[in-house]
């Protein structure tokens, strides 16, 4: 193979970015008017933004997911922590009338205490990550039914709303918010050596340990962190319903997360990360979704074929499975 | 050694001495609750769950996961009451037929997992997208079922005195812990599936046969959620793709509680039993009781299973000092705790150690 060529598809990005083209090459041959883009009441409207804009909750929960597995964590319990934070913001408002600060401020705070709650149960007492995180996705949206006192909580705030409905510059606020999270992420990551850190945790806790790094600590403020993106996505999510609704908002969004980063090319065994790549992923799932629907095909075909394309990455992954292609294509050298 | 025996019962009768404790609270309170029926209705109503508790057991003593019973067990459900009712299929090759596709899917997840060395949280995952949408692909509405066998299927009991009768559905699950109880504690199959728990790289270099082991083990999750997909649909007597949303997780937590460590290697099909019936038991005491909201179900079961793996961490942090000590670990390790786990806690075959 050409050195330029195979340099660019050993690069981490390549793959996720090669799969979403595809998604979106099919969509350009196939789906009239996918690409358009028209500006209504100084808003952008289209196909396009549709997808960021869905994408937004999971990509927000995808960047803090990538860290947790990178240490060769996992947290499943954020759909849960999305319905407490949610529960939270919607009885603030419905019950207690509250201005907006504290309405934003103290599901936060919750939020980060249940990753707080994760990171105690993993760090301190030695718990699978697996395990630890089962407990809250268990409770959680129990515990958010109880807040709210009963199934759904309807509420009306405009400046709330705005969070979860409304348009900045033109694009979808939740967009910002989740760039913001990223490029705040990303700061962290560039200016101190966090990113390292969980990197040597992820590949091997044990050496980490014995060269001095703490990875309690490391672990902890993955989790934390965690916690905190899970409850501004039940933030936005919330808001943009206008409602409250524990048994059901973000139901399954941890797989949808998971998945994301998956796709994005970061191992679950850890190591290193890819929190472009996590975006991406979230990108495909959400386009894959919207392909389906703008393609009219019947609504009971959305998860087999949601299935079929992750059996595909899920095997394009795979070393073995690479080989084996590798070997059916003729005058192809096998790595 | 005679110590090291009675501790490995030590989290089973754990979780039994809580279930009693929990059935007699509900005894003392209402009169009604302390009684036969009550008991037996347990295992009824609780028959499809802890069918999903049996086969994760299997996984979960493996080091694995199964994320996609729930779904089997809609999809299954799914299929038998539109063979039935809309294809007139007769009951038993239509449960026949979803037995086996149960036990194909399962291998077939089995062998992507081992094979293409793929996580199984993953992929089990994917199989959860793909047999919801199958379900849904199927028929997008709940079907009521009334072939008249299946119909007689779910009265079917054995009278056990007045008003209490062991159901079909309890007869399975009774059917069903027994033999896979004496699989595991008796058979060779049984050490093998403890032997992948405790260490993959060890049971290939002791020459026991992973590749059969791994793809039998998702392969019985999958019979035993198709399993439990027809003692639901008996249950219920309807099919539905939606039905049993995040049944997938009551088992996890039906299977944690019951003492089964998930990092592999430890473990009781009894327990997984109790699990299950534990979660059952919280149900009808709230149920009982009347003005306490649904929703304390989930927060009790959650409160259960911090309870019982942090339990757990403090029974195989002691036996890991009893052990330790030999090997010279300082418990500052233990302390700060990797996920691997402890393969070791008082499993005979589980970690091949001298």
């Amino acid at each position: 193979m050409n050195p330029r060529l195979r340099r660019i598809t050993s690069l981490p990005l390549t793959w996720p970015l090669v799969t979403l083209a595809c998604i979106l090459l099919f969509d350009f041959l196939f789906t009239p008017g996918f690409f358009h883009l028209e500006v209504k009441d100084g808003h952008l409207f289209g196909s396009l933004v549709d997808i960021v804009k869905n994408a937004a909750p999971v990509m927000i929960i995808a960047t803090g997911m990538t860290l947790v597995i990178a240490t060769g964590g996992i947290d499943i319990s954020v759909g849960a922590v999305v319905a407490i934070a949610g529960a939270i913001a919607g009885v603030l408002v419905a019950r207690y009338h509250a201005p907006l600060l504290p309405v934003l401020v103290l599901p936060l705070i919750v939020a980060t205490l249940c990753g707080a709650f994760n990171a105690l149960l993993i760090t301190g007492f030695g718990i699978q990550p697996i395990i630890a995180t089962l407990i809250l996705m268990v409770m959680g949206r129990g515990l958010g039914q109880l807040i709210i006192g009963g199934r759904v909580l309807w509420f009306r705030m405009v400046s709330f709303e705005y969070l979860g409905t409304g348009y900045l510059l033109g694009l979808p606020v939740r967009i910002f918010v989740a760039a913001a999270l990223l490029a705040l992420l990303t700061l962290a990551l560039r200016t101190t050596p966090l990113g390292l850190f969980i990197q040597a945790t992820g590949g091997s806790a044990k050496a980490s340990r014995y060269s001095g790094l703490s990875v309690g600590l490391v672990k902890f403020v993955v989790y934390t962190f965690s916690g905190l993106c899970a409850g501004v996505a039940g933030l936005v999510l919330t808001a943009n319903i206008h409602g409250s609704d524990a048994a059901l908002v973000g139901m399954y969004i941890e797989l949808d997360a998971i998945l994301a980063v998956v796709i994005g090319g970061t191992s679950m065994n850890g190591g290193k990360f890819n929190l472009l790549g996590s975006l991406v992923g979230a990108l495909i799932i959400q386009s894959l979704t919207t392909t389906i629907f703008t393609k009219g095909v019947p609504v009971q075909f959305t998860l087999v074929v949601k299935a079929a394309v992750v059996v595909i990455v899920i095997l394009l992954q795979s070393g073995e499975f690479r080989r084996q292609l590798g070997a059916l294509v003729p005058g192809r050298a096998t790595r | 050694m005679k110590l090291r025996v009675s501790r490995r019962y030590v989290p089973l009768l754990a979780t039994l001495f809580v279930f009693v404790a929990i059935f007699c609270l509900g005894g003392l309170q209402y009169r009604a609750f302390f009684s036969l029926r009550v008991f037996t209705n347990l295992f009824t109503d609780n028959a499809f769950l802890g069918l999903c508790a049996v086969g994760m057991t299997f996984v979960i003593l493996s080091g694995g996961i199964d994320l996609s019973v729930g779904a089997m067990v809609a999809f299954s459900s799914t299929l038998i009451a539109s063979l039935t009712q809309l294809a007139h299929f007769l009951p038993l090759p239509a449960i026949a037929l979803v037995l086996v596709i149960g036990l194909l899917f399962g291998l077939a997840q089995g062998a992507v997992i081992h094979f293409y060395k793929a996580p199984a949280f993953i992929v089990t995952l994917a199989g959860m997208f793909l047999l919801r949408g199958l379900g849904f692909v199927i028929n997008l509405n709940a079907i009521p079922v009334e072939d008249p066998l299946m119909v007689k299927l779910s009265t079917l009991g054995i009278p056990l005195g007045e008003k209490a009768s062991l159901s079909f559905s309890a007869c399975v699950l009774i059917l069903a812990v027994v033999t896979t109880a004496v699989v595991l504690g008796f058979s060779k199959f049984g050490r093998n599936v403890y032997a992948v728990g405790g260490s993959e790289l060890s049971v290939l270099l002791m020459g026991i046969p992973l590749v059969r082991t791994k793809l039998a083990i998702y392969a019985l999750s999958g019979f035993f959620s198709a399993a439990a997909g027809v003692v639901f649909t008996i249950y219920t007597l309807s099919g539905s793709a939606t039905a049993a949303m995040g049944l997938e997780l009551d088992a996890i937590a039906a299977v944690v509680i019951g003492g089964t460590l998930l990092s592999g290697g430890f473990g009781f099909v009894a327990g997984s039993l109790i699990g299950a019936l534990i979660q059952g038991v919280i149900q009808t005491l709230i149920s009982f009781q009347g003005t306490l909201d649904v929703s304390w179900t989930k927060i009790f079961v959650g409160g259960l299973l911090l309870v019982f793996i942090l339990l757990q961490r403090v029974f195989s942090q002691g036996m890991k000092k009893g052990g330790a000590a030999a090997t010279g670990r300082a418990p500052r390790l233990a302390w700060a705790g990797t996920p691997a786990g402890d393969p070791a806690v008082g499993s005979t075959a589980g970690s091949g150690k001298p």
